[in-house]
């Protein structure tokens, strides 16, 4: 890694500053949602459904409103008179905010309460009598696209069945040739299941509806506050709202991961009960409401078929999947995207023929598609390829790690235009896998397992080297509801030299006060220390599309590297004037201007930015501030190789993982601790869907794993002591070189951990386990091989 | 319903407080005190945030009811710091980058804190059993670890305790 250009003082790329963000937290001042209390303000609960499937025949308030501090409850038909018991969702879909006629899931919302304080709206939520004739429950995705199957979209006139959409991608008969032409075809049947992000902060607001003024505050937690601003004026401009008129404050956010990003209706109901009480009203979810009717990410169900020659040659990748969006499809995709970037499926390898299809199902799940910590489905393709790549290894008796390396696009083949249509901007694949191979000593390891094998023992080595695609996205392609994918910051300048930048995204603990206090340190030499970074209030903020998908280095990053760069345009003629000399005679350092051969003639940029104010030159606008909205002109393409190894408990099945290696490349780095850190917990959040995390559903649609009783969110003891690692490769076309990371390591770990265990059971005959692998499906396997200890 | 005339001593400050039998801990402080440092996470007492001290003891604030905690001290995040200078753990967690997105931050501490008052210097494995009933879905733990290492050593230094 080279050396910072800028010294500590500065704190430009490549220091680890200590975060600026952390006085607050350490302290327990960090100003969340549920910790805003404003005058008048009332609490808002949820009355939620037990059924999956029902009419509703009656909805019963008396007894509710007759509860000390119950002020009012809405229903269905409440929203109905103004129109807002429906709403959009971002793929073009409608969801309902409260029903009018039938609920479509277990726990979705029926009725709302608002009371005087929090207790009196649960007790009134106990209070709401909902009579319910239950309907027929369609939970498989697979039985929903059966002729015959109940229609769940009754709402939508001419729906006959419960199909979404047909998307594909690909050349379908050069692939068909291609597997045709192949020595060996792997298959598999993988399913990806329903997970739930889970962030630590549930979801909530407090919606505040200034009659006197007609303006709306909503303080929620939102990953995306300027798009739910337009979202909010789009969908209710009807009864009044003016875009002009609703502010949206994205607080401290304890955690999105694309959980943060959607329209959940208790955010509707409460605004619409602040317009119609004239008062502030908070809601904040519970876990189990959180876990149950929150959007879920994946539920993939995938079949892949890969071709090889003889030699592991890849020839051809074929993908047919079934997508569960439960009852509408409500996925945060950008708009043309509705399998999102699934099409990186052919991952690190120069796999010349593919084709990927994705078809979508109703059931009488809660809706959903988010990220989970990715960049639109890319974990559910790197899953895909990458175990379908080691069970090629496995059919032809190959090392995985010897397989990948002869199929990686090779570094010199960059920019590298893949099967499916995607232009990768930069990689090193063997390097990065050759890496993490000498860090974990795989070669000894090999020979460990050999031997333990003779002894009875097991023991697996699972690699995963992923490409993902991330900082969506340029405007040609990417836009959410027609909204290009651009970001933006704005940069002031004062007059003493130091600055304030505000950006169109919004941290979610991810640091962005501290690493774009640095980019903007990097590019104008003013210390990081002295620029202050904003995002999240609409009404202070440039516009931007938030904060997901790993997008807010690669695209609100760079925007803060070009607005830094007019203002040195600027700061150029300023020091040029000040030093009585022509622009072209000026050089830059970090942090100054100095004459060409004369460095002792220096203008710094604090003495600088006195000068725009008090000493421009004649014609020049005072002042030193610039705004960029930054499209990018391509995605970037972090990458990296993880090595898993486990230890498998033969009397319990329980899967041990003892080591794991993460070599991460994301190009260049703006602050190394804060990349590391986002690695670690990307890391945790891919081995829990890899070994504990699942929500599924019973025949009556009912939730199984609906609270942290049994969703087994991983903590310090089931965690393993991290081994991280980078080379560094950087993106050609941003403007930084840097890539993005808060998203490759969930994307990346889960394969490595499935093929981990797969390898330590190999010689048993076991080719492939679907995720979690629980001590359960391993200790089954076992059994039935007869290697499980009695 | 009944209500209970409780006094609880939060931070080495003493509070009456007219309250409900029903009223959680966490709602206590919170809601009545004004202290939003300790964070509300789960319902079950799965996942720590709202983690204080009650008479020394670590207890999951989402499941203590206030009237339980009547005649108890009480130290929440907000009580760390002395006299403008954070407690070791405090600077651990920023100096190791033992927190992003600080939610969980809180209750996270004040289980470090008790655990090096009952184990000065721990081991890792005492530091991820102890931490284990706090989730923390940000950091991968590592770091955690790390920030209560830096403040073990801290405290063996004769910093403050």
């Amino acid at each position: 890694m080279t050396a910072p250009r800028t010294t500590a003082d500065i704190g430009g790329m490549g220091h680890s500053m200590k975060r600026k963000e952390d006085p607050r937290f350490i302290r327990g001042q960090g100003r969340y949602v549920d910790d805003i209390v404003l005058p008048g303000m009332v609490y808002l609960d949820i009355v939620r459904s037990p059924f999956a499937h029902a009419k509703i025949t009656s909805i019963d308030t008396e007894a509710a409103l007759k509860i000390p501090g119950v002020l009012a409850v809405i229903t269905g038909k409440t929203l109905e008179q103004y129109n807002l018991h429906w709403m959009p969702t971002l793929m073009s879909d409608t969801q309902m905010v409260l029903p009018t006629e039938k609920v479509m899931y277990q726990a979705q919302e029926v009725a709302a309460v608002i009371a005087t304080d929090r207790y009196a709206a649960a007790d009134g939520v106990e209070a709401v009598q909902v009579d319910y004739d239950p309907l027929p429950v369609v939970v498989d995705p697979f039985k929903a696209l059966e002729p015959g199957a109940p229609v769940l979209r009754t709402d939508k006139k001419d729906k006959k069945d419960n199909h979404i959409f047909h998307w594909e991608v690909g050349d379908r008969e050069g692939t068909d040739k291609a597997l045709k032409g192949s020595d060996v075809v792997v298959k598999q049947d993988i399913y990806i299941p329903r997970i739930h992000v889970a962030s630590i902060e549930t979801c909530g607001c407090v919606a505040d509806f200034d009659r006197a003024m007609g303006k709306l505050t909503v303080y929620m937690t939102t990953q995306a506050p300027h798009a739910i601003r337009t979202v909010f004026a789009l969908v209710a401009g009807h009864v009044g709202l003016s875009e002009e008129r609703i502010r949206i404050v994205s607080p401290d956010i304890g955690g999105g991961f694309g959980g943060k990003v959607p329209v959940y209706p208790g955010y509707v109901i409460a605004v619409a009960a602040s317009v119609v009480l004239g008062k502030p009203v908070k809601w904040i979810e519970d876990r189990m409401e959180n876990l149950q009717a929150d959007s879920f990410a994946r539920d993939y169900h995938i079949s892949v078929e890969l071709g090889a020659k003889k030699d592991g040659t890849m020839t051809g990748l074929r993908i047919k999947t079934l997508a569960d969006h439960g009852y509408t499809d409500a996925a945060a995709n950008p708009s043309k995207f509705p399998a999102g970037l699934f099409s990186i499926c052919t991952g690190s390898y120069d796999v010349k023929h593919a084709f990927a299809e994705v078809d979508a199902a109703y059931t009488n799940k809660p809706p959903g598609g988010i990220a989970y910590r990715c960049s639109f489905r890319v974990t559910e393709a790197v899953h895909t390829i990458e175990r379908i790549t080691d069970m090629l290894a496995q059919e032809l008796k190959m090392d995985p790690a010897q397989l990948r390396l002869k199929n990686f696009i090779p570094p010199e083949k960059f920019p590298y235009k893949s099967a499916l249509g995607w232009e990768y901007d930069s990689g090193n694949y063997p390097a990065a896998l050759k890496k993490a191979m000498d860090i974990v000593g795989y070669d000894a390891l090999r020979k460990e397992q050999a031997e333990k094998r003779k002894k009875g023992e097991l023991m697996g080595i699972g690699i995963s080297s992923f490409t993902e695609i991330v900082g969506a996205g340029p405007s040609k392609q990417f836009d959410i509801l027609g909204l290009k994918m651009f970001d933006s910051c704005e940069i002031r300048v004062h007059p003493t030299g130091k600055a304030i930048a505000r950006f169109g995204t919004k941290s979610q603990g991810q640091g962005h006060e501290t690493t774009y206090a640095q980019i903007v340190a990097e590019e104008l030499g003013i210390p990081a220390a002295h620029v202050q970074v904003e995002e999240g209030d609409t009404d202070t903020a440039p516009y931007g599309l938030g904060t997901y998908a790993s997008r807010s280095t690669p695209v609100a990053g760079a925007a803060g590297a070009m607005a830094a760069r007019k203002i040195r345009d600027k700061a150029k003629k300023l020091a040029a004037h000040l030093l009585e000399v022509s622009e072209n005679d000026l050089e830059w350092e970090p942090g100054k201007f100095f004459v060409k051969g004369a460095p002792q003639k220096a203008k710094t940029i604090q003495e600088i930015a006195f000068a725009a104010y008090t000493n421009h030159p004649q014609g020049m606008e005072a002042g030193l501030e610039a705004v960029s909205y930054y499209d990018p002109p391509n995605l970037t393409f972090p990458f990296g190789s993880y090595i898993c190894v486990v230890d498998i408990d033969r009397g319990t099945g329980e899967v041990k993982i003892r080591r794991f290696v993460a070599v991460d490349d994301c190009g260049n780095i703006i602050n190394p601790m804060i990349v590391d850190g986002q690695i670690h917990g990307g890391l945790t959040m891919g081995i829990a869907p890899a070994l504990y995390e699942e929500i599924s559903y019973d025949e009556n649609g009912n939730v199984q794993g609906g609270s942290f009783m049994d969703y087994l969110v991983p903590t310090a003891v089931e965690t393993p002591r991290w081994e991280t690692d980078k080379t560094v490769t950087p993106s050609p076309h941003h403007p930084l070189g840097a890539k993005g990371v808060g998203e490759s390591a969930t994307v990346g770990a889960p394969p490595a951990v499935a093929n981990a265990v797969v390898d330590a059971l190999a010689h048993l005959g076991v080719r492939h386990i679907d995720i979690p692998i629980t001590p359960e499906k391993v200790w089954n396997i076992l059994s039935e091989k007869g290697a499980a200890e009695p | 319903m009944a209500t209970h005339t409780i006094t609880v001593t939060v931070n080495g400050t003493a509070h009456e407080a007219n309250v409900d039998s029903r009223l959680l801990l966490v709602h206590l402080l919170r809601d009545v005190l004004r202290l939003t440092g300790t964070h509300i996470g789960c319902d079950t007492t799965h996942c720590g945030a709202c983690t204080v001290l009650l008479d020394g003891e670590p207890v999951k604030s989402c499941t203590v009811l206030a009237v339980q905690a009547d005649g108890s001290q009480i130290m929440t995040v907000e009580g760390l710091e002395r006299n403008g200078t954070l407690h070791p753990v405090q600077e651990g967690f920023w100096q190791e980058h033992g927190l992003q997105c600080g939610y969980c931050t809180p209750g996270m501490m004040m289980t470090s804190y008790a655990l090096l008052q009952r184990v000065p210097r721990p081991t890792e494995q005492e530091i991820r059993q102890a931490i284990s009933g706090n989730l923390c879905r940000c950091t991968g733990y590592l770091n955690i670890v790390k920030a209560i290492q830096y403040a073990a050593a801290k405290q063996a230094e004769g910093g403050a305790s």
